[in-house]
């Protein structure tokens, strides 16, 4: 079979626009997740996204369902731990090991289908089902309508917390729905890519893009631009080798575009720091 | 501010506390660390409440976000990586405080950039933040506070770890916003010297008694030994003033310690940048 055959496939259509989903929020999370120094955060959440989602599989044999609902369990149990910045990091570590040793308990469980765990842990993108793309749908939806109206002041009480403070911006409670939406968006990411491997598609595209541009509205745009170029190049490339996992196309690509990234960077910036006078 | 007093914890800052500003006035506020400086400031920006007492800014109570309010912080250097241009701060003292994405129309653009040239930054607004200098940051600041055309700048100690040339051309930036626009600022420092010249008035905060007036009324030994109920020598060098012999915190207030990690002395030093030690 040729590429145009197996773009006929719903599966495959299903997988990319899973992809193209979940890059589009994960690449405009991201640079929210660099300022904010949360990466420890997206690793945690995704991680736990097993829990929930094993969880689901063993009560109502859904992983998605239990893994985005247990996301929002995960955030409630980091924000009431980690009040404090400095506690963030501590409440998170402490969070993620409780919540995996719940996740193998469950597991011990759950008999009806080996090859499940792994998916979870790996990534699923060519299972994907009519009914887990309308719940993506909707969540992505829900994520992008958050994200547009917080921006501003998410973006001023990140980057200047105290100023934006002074200015009446609720900064702590902006931490809270930041740390909703990041849980959303990461347990959305773990369904394509897996909870392994997240961090791929919520930091890497960001990291790029950061390299290469100090505006705003263009660090999130060539975000969401590389986030997609790796999800749905992934998932593309991954047709012509089926014997190799999707996930592992879309983390070599979006690792290859942040190496191309600070190579480009490193001479922009160069070039930048002699313009200024002092 | 009338008969105002503010309590922290089990500790009161400060106690019947009257201050006027009149517009256009430069307050310098000083005083040890801990001596509630800051917090001074964080009353009148709507983020603490009097425990008694009134105050109003501009004939209303303060409200967290009001426009009437401008505030600089102190100089913290932003990172390297920090995903903003030097224009993008400023733009945040106009609307960041505001829901939505906000793409901005050609009047905001105009605003910013007339900001950005009334603090002489134009050269290196686009420029990525994290790659200027500290003096070039603290002109951005000045901007994005003055941006909302405050009726009262609030600034908390804007000078500290700026050299001594920026330190002058950041408080001849806010002396000249005074004059022109009649600006009220109310200055925290505890480095009188570089705006000795355009202070009309010190408000010194110790434990909780304070005392105000002008400099040569306040920056006295007699003053300065009642409020610290010590012994204090206060020396003019040269047009200078420096205060000898204060400690680095109030005696006779608790234990406070704990509220600020910085225990450097706050003294108004002779050289301008180096630390207060030496004089104790």
């Amino acid at each position: 079979m040729g590429l145009i055959d197996y773009l006929r496939l719903a599966a495959v259509q299903h997988a990319l626009v899973a992809a193209t989903l979940v890059a589009v929020i994960s690449g405009l999370i991201g640079p929210f997740v660099i300022t904010r120094r949360a990466a420890f955060a997206v690793h945690g959440v995704a991680e736990l996204s097993f829990t929930g989602a094993v969880a689901g599989l063993v009560w109502a044999n859904n992983a998605v369902l239990g893994a985005l609902l247990g996301s929002l369990v995960v955030a409630g149990a980091i924000a009431t731990l980690g009040v404090r910045q400095s506690e963030r990091d501590a409440a998170i570590g402490v969070t993620l090991a409780f919540g995996l040793g719940v996740g193998v308990y469950l597991l011990a469980h759950y008999h009806r289908n080996a090859s499940a765990a792994t998916s979870i842990l790996f990534g699923q993108i060519l299972g994907v089902s009519t009914g887990q793309i309308v719940l993506l749908s909707i969540v992505a939806a829900g994520v992008l309508a958050a994200v547009a109206f917080l921006y501003r002041p998410l973006l001023f009480a990140s980057v200047d917390p105290e100023v934006a403070e002074a200015r009446g911006v609720p900064v702590r409670l902006l931490g809270l729905a930041f740390l909703v939406v990041l849980a959303l968006t990461v347990t959305e990411a773990a369904q394509i890519v897996g909870t392994l491997l997240v961090l791929s598609l919520a930091i890497t595209p960001a990291a790029a893009a950061h390299r290469l541009s100090a505006r705003p509205s263009l660090v999130a745009g060539l975000s969401i631009a590389f986030a997609l170029l790796a999800s749905d190049g992934g998932v593309l490339a991954s047709l012509t080798a089926p014997d190799v996992k999707t996930s592992v196309f879309i983390t070599t690509f979006s690792f290859a575009i942040y190496v191309l990234a600070r190579l480009a960077g490193t001479r922009l910036r160069r070039g930048r720091r002699a313009a200024p006078e002092d | 501010m009338r008969a105002a007093t503010l309590r922290l914890g089990e500790r009161d800052l400060w106690r019947g506390l009257d201050l006027d500003v009149a517009p256009g006035e430069f307050l310098a506020v000083l005083g040890p660390n801990g001596g509630g400086k800051t917090s001074l400031l964080k009353v009148l920006l709507g983020l603490y409440r009097l425990t008694e007492g009134s105050v109003e800014v501009c004939g209303r109570r303060p409200r967290r976000g009001s426009d009437l309010v401008g505030y600089v912080p102190q100089q913290k250097a932003f990172e390297p990586d920090a995903p903003l241009r030097g224009r993008d701060l400023v733009r945040l003292g106009l609307d960041g405080h505001r829901w939505g994405i906000g793409l901005g129309g050609r009047d905001t653009r105009r605003r910013v950039d007339d900001a950005i040239a009334a603090v002489g930054a134009a050269g290196y607004a686009d420029a990525p933040l994290g790659l200027l200098s500290g003096g070039e940051q603290q002109r951005l600041r000045i901007a994005q506070a003055l941006l909302g055309d405050p009726r009262v700048l609030l600034c908390d100690e804007p000078l500290l770890s700026l050299d001594l040339h920026h330190q002058q051309a950041t408080s001849e930036l806010i002396d000249r916003r005074r004059r022109e626009s009649g600006t009220s600022v109310l200055f925290v420092t505890h480095e009188i010297n570089p705006v000795l010249p355009m202070v009309d008035r010190v408000l010194y905060l110790v434990g909780t008694k304070w005392a105000i007036g002008t400099p040569d009324e306040v920056l006295r030994s007699e003053r300065l030994s009642e409020l610290y109920g010590t012994h204090i020598d206060v020396l003019r060098v040269h047009g200078r003033v420096v205060v000898v012999g204060a400690p680095d915190a109030p005696h006779g207030e608790g234990a406070h310690h704990h509220h600020e990690r910085d225990d450097d002395h706050e003294l108004e030093h002779a050289d301008g940048t180096g630390r207060g030690s030496s004089w104790v």
